[in-house]
This record gives structure tokens, C-alpha cells and sequence, in this order.
């Protein structure tokens, strides 16, 4: 069954914690594996940073991009290029008409290396040591600009921002790109690069930051009862989107399909979800019936859970609410306890995550669950990943940022 | 100190380099920036900017469009440095 406004995935492409493409990261992450690392540098000791670690990229981009390709992207475009090209040949780097192809990639926080580095130049040497390309690099759309350029593609590149959802949403962007008529293919992801002493200091002021500085690998435990905040990520994921019929029509290898997506605000708080998940429900709710599917469909849901006390029990709250007894059949994964927090990457590694699991069959395992939390409603995938049904299965990628922002993504297999 | 010829180009085919990822044997004093290097207004700017920092010397905006080729930029840094 397939129909010209269908949305499959055909291509994936990676580089985050875990490693510098897509097999590496799904590798690590179905072995267990936790991306964070102790950083080398004198920042605590230097600003008094009350944390000393982060997941940090595996694979440093200068490696795989040249020299002057560096020097011109902040390092979130550069980790979005480098997924997207991968993403893009995993496709098959397919023919077709730059006004159908379409550019949507994600940053929560934008260039904020580059503006820092700026601001330092201009304070302790003048505006006119600035480099000309300062702007390009900060704008928060530059990672989606330079995916367009490198694909030609004309037919939109926009870049959604809602903090930590804003991944998710581009992937949601695309879907709707697509249903509409507007574009055959949409390479979508989202990317951030934000470990640097000013967001980690302004993180840690919030208080959602682990400060378990003596063990960073297993300081990302969300459902575990002595979890204490998250881990900031860096890096970058994109899918390439496209519609089942162009896909078909050019023999392409479908993944799995994008059939729902949910969209919500809370309208409750700056940053604390809604307790009573009221947003949380609609944009699953939405999501799955833009899918035309009932939540016994669902087998697996690919968890926002950044390991925050609240967060992740708000989150599973919703999920039992709107699923009921079907949520004793839900496998539920939070790859955020690997690769840490990506933030407007995370919603789309996640999706990422969600697609591979629906295509083989095998949801992630979520590491450091040493205690789970009594009050966790839905079951956990622990240290091993668990085999999922075969026949018709759906999956749900949940993403929600800091401003009330709630995305639901249903994945479904091919 | 001033510099001579050969350590300007030198020193500029590096930042041009650096910039372009051109090889720097072939930043050359007869090459243009625009028809041969392929160097947008952008590019030109960056290297100004850092033209100045490693040479000493300010090369105002309204000069940058008088130097078409690395030997242009050679003679105005030359010239531009104390003696």
C-alpha cells in the first residue's frame, strides 16, 4: 500500500558520542556503550565549572572535512554536513530536481561557538580583527543553508527551533514538506555544538546537569533513582525523507516509513514540562492518529528522558495516560543514558534510533538503570536490547524542549 | 622590521591557503584572487583581515578592490610596512 504522500526513509547518516557514522553510533549504542568522557581542559579551575565532563563527538570533523571547509562552518554545520553526506550517499545520492529537493536541519542554540569566540576578538582586539565570516557561522539556520548548498536543493531550507524538540520538528517539517507536494526529498536532521564553559555554566546554573564529575559514564541514568540531571551531547543526525513514490520509482532501499507527526505546546512553564502532561499526550495523540494507527500498534517508543528528576517520569506518566493497558507491550528505550544530550540534535539521532530499531527489529538499551524508579510506568529496555515483534509494528519518537515544545514522531516499518 | 618580497608571498600564500585549500605552490604573484583562485568578496575580506595581523599593516576596504592579483597585495603590504 503506497501512496504518493507517503514519507519513507532512505537514507541515514550520523556523528555524535558514540561515533563518526551511522554503524559505529547503532553498534555502540546496542552494546551498552556511554559516549561521555571527562574533559580535558582547565575549565573548571578556570571559570569554576561545577562539571568536568560531557559527551563529546567521537569523531572530530577535521578529519573527515577539509581544512577550509572548518574554518567557514561552526562546528554545528560542520556535524551536520558531515551526517548529511553520509546520509545522502547512504541514499544512493539520488538524481533529482533541485526545486523537489528540500533542506531542513535543526540547531536548538545556533553558532554559539562562533559568537563566543566573536565576542571574544571584538573585547580583546578590536572590531576589526572580526572575521567576515562571523555572521554566516553564528546564524542558527547556517547548518541547514549548508546542507542545501551541498545538495542544491532548492525547494525550501528552513531550520525549526525549539530547544531540544527542535530535531524532532524538522523531521516533522519535512514529513509535512512532502505530504504537501512541496518536495520529493528532504534530507532533515538536526545538529548542536554547545559544549563549551558558557552553555555548560548557564546549564548548570538551571540545575539540570549531572555533577557526577567521578564517574561520567554512568552519570546518564534517566529512570534510575539516584539520577541527577543530564549530560550535555554534541553532534549531529539526518535522515533523508522522501516520498514512498519517488523512492519506489528510483528502486531506492526504504527504511521504514514516517507516517504521524504530532506537534503540541504546553503553554504551562519556561522549562518544567506540565506535570499533568496534558501536551505530552496531544502530540502522541496527534501523532498516531495522523497515522491512522491505535496505540496497541505501538512497541516501542524512543523516550525524550534526559535523566532530570521531573522530566522522565512526566514523560511515562503521558504515555500510560493515553495508552493505558497497552502500554505493558511498549518497549521503552532512552539512548540519551549513551549518547548524552544532543539537544537539537537529539530528536533527530532519536528519530535516527527509532527508524533503525523499526527496520531491525531491535530496540536500544537504556545503561545505568541500577534502580529504577518505582514510579516508572512503562517498561524499560535495560542493558540489552530487546527484540521487537515481527509483522506490522509502530514506533514513537518523543521529543520535548525547554518553552513547552512537545514533538511526537510515529515511525512504522516499510 | 620589514618584510621582503619572498616572505610576504609566502606568508600571504599561506593564509590564502589555509582559506581556499589551494596548494600553496600555486599561489603565485601573477594569479588572480577572483579569476584564478576563485576567491569570493567574503574569502578576500577573511584574508585581509588576517593579511593584517601577520604583516602588521592595515589595508583599508576601499584599497582591497585595487588588488587583483597576490603581486597587487605583495606591493601594498611592501609598501605599507615601516621601513
Amino acid at each position: 500500500m503506497t501512496s504518493a504522500r507517503e514519507v519513507v526513509v532512505t537514507g541515514l547518516g550520523a556523528t555524535t558520542p558514540l561515533g563518526g557514522d551511522v554503524a559505529s553510533t547503532w553498534e555502540a549504542a546496542l552494546a551498552g556503550t556511554s559516549g561521555a568522557r571527562t574533559l580535558e581542559n582547565d575549565w573548571a579551575e578556570k571559570y569554576g565549572l561545577p562539571v568536568t565532563f560531557a559527551a563529546t563527538i567521537k569523531v572530530d570533523p577535521a578529519e573527515v572535512l577539509s581544512r577550509p571547509e572548518t574554518k567557514r562552518m561552526d562546528p554545528s554545520a560542520q556535524y551536520a554536513v558531515v551526517a548529511a553526506r553520509e546520509a545522502w550517499a547512504d541514499a544512493g545520492s539520488p538524481e533529482v530536481d533541485g526545486e523537489r529537493l528540500g533542506a531542513v536541519v535543526s540547531s536548538g542554540i545556533g553558532g554559539i561557538q562562533t559568537i563566543l569566540d566573536g565576542w571574544d576578538t571584538l573585547r580583546e582586539r578590536g572590531a576589526r580583527r572580526m572575521l567576515p565570516m562571523t555572521v554566516p557561522m553564528l546564524m542558527p539556520n547556517s547548518p541547514s543553508a549548508y546542507v542545501s548548498l551541498e545538495f542544491g536543493a532548492r525547494a525550501g531550507t528552513h531550520a525549526q527551533v525549539s530547544a531540544c524538540a527542535s530535531g524532532a520538528e524538522a523531521v516533522g517539517y519535512a514529513v509535512d514538506m512532502i505530504r504537501s507536494g512541496r518536495a520529493d526529498i528532504v534530507v532533515a536532521g538536526g545538529t548542536e555544538a554547545a559544549i563549551h564553559p558558557m552553555p555548560l555554566g548557564a546549564f548548570a546554573a538551571s540545575r539540570t546537569l549531572s555533577l557526577r564529575n567521578d564517574d561520567p559514564q554512568r552519570a546518564s541514568r534517566p529512570y534510575d533513582v539516584d539520577r541527577d540531571g543530564f549530560v550535555l551531547g554534541e553532534g549531529a543526525a539526518v535522515l533523508v525523507l522522501e516520498s514512498a513514490e519517488h523512492a519506489a520509482a528510483r528502486g531506492a532501499r526504504v527504511y521504514a516509513k514516517v507516517t504521524g507527526v504530532g506537534l503540541s505546546s504546553d503553554a504551562y512553564h519556561i522549562t518544567s514540562p506540565d506535570p499533568e502532561g496534558t501536551g505530552q499526550v496531544s502530540a502522541m495523540r496527534f501523532a498516531i492518529q495522523d497515522a491512522g494507527v491505535t496505540p496497541a500498534d505501538i512497541v516501542h517508543v524512543n523516550a525524550h528522558a534526559t535523566s532530570t528528576k521531573v522530566g522522565d517520569l512526566t514523560e511515562t506518566a503521558s504515555i500510560r495516560k493515553l495508552f493505558g493497558a497497552d502500554a505493558d507491550h511498549v518497549q521503552l528505550s532512552a539512548t540519551k543514558s549513551m549518547t548524552g544530550h544532543l539537544l537539537g540534535g537529539a530528536g533527530a539521532i532519536e528519530s535516527l534510533f527509532a527508524v533503525k530499531a523499526i527496520n531491525e527489529r531491535l530496540a536500544p538499551p537504556t545503561i545505568n538503570v541500577d534502580n529504577p524508579d518505582p514510579e516508572l510506568q512503562v517498561p524499560l529496555v535495560r542493558d540489552e536490547p530487546v527484540k521487537l515483534p515481527a509483522g506490522d509494528i509502530a514506533a514513537i519518537n518523543n521529543s520535548f524542549g525547554f518553552g513547552g515544545h512537545n514533538v511526537a514522531l510515529v515511525i512504522q516499518n516499510a | 622590521m620589514a618584510n621582503t618580497d619572498q616572505e610576504i608571498l609566502e606568508g600571504l600564500a599561506e593564509i590564502v591557503a589555509e582559506e581556499t585549500g589551494l596548494d600553496q605552490a600555486d599561489i603565485l604573484l601573477e594569479k588572480s584572487f577572483t579569476d584564478d583562485l576563485d576567491i569570493d568578496s567574503l574569502s578576500m575580506m577573511t584574508i585581509v583581515t588576517h593579511a593584517e595581523d601577520k604583516f602588521g599593516v592595515r589595508i583599508p576596504d576601499e584599497e582591497v578592490k585595487n588588488l587583483a592579483t597576490v603581486g597587487d597585495a605583495v606591493s601594498f603590504i611592501k609598501g605599507a610596512q615601516p621601513a
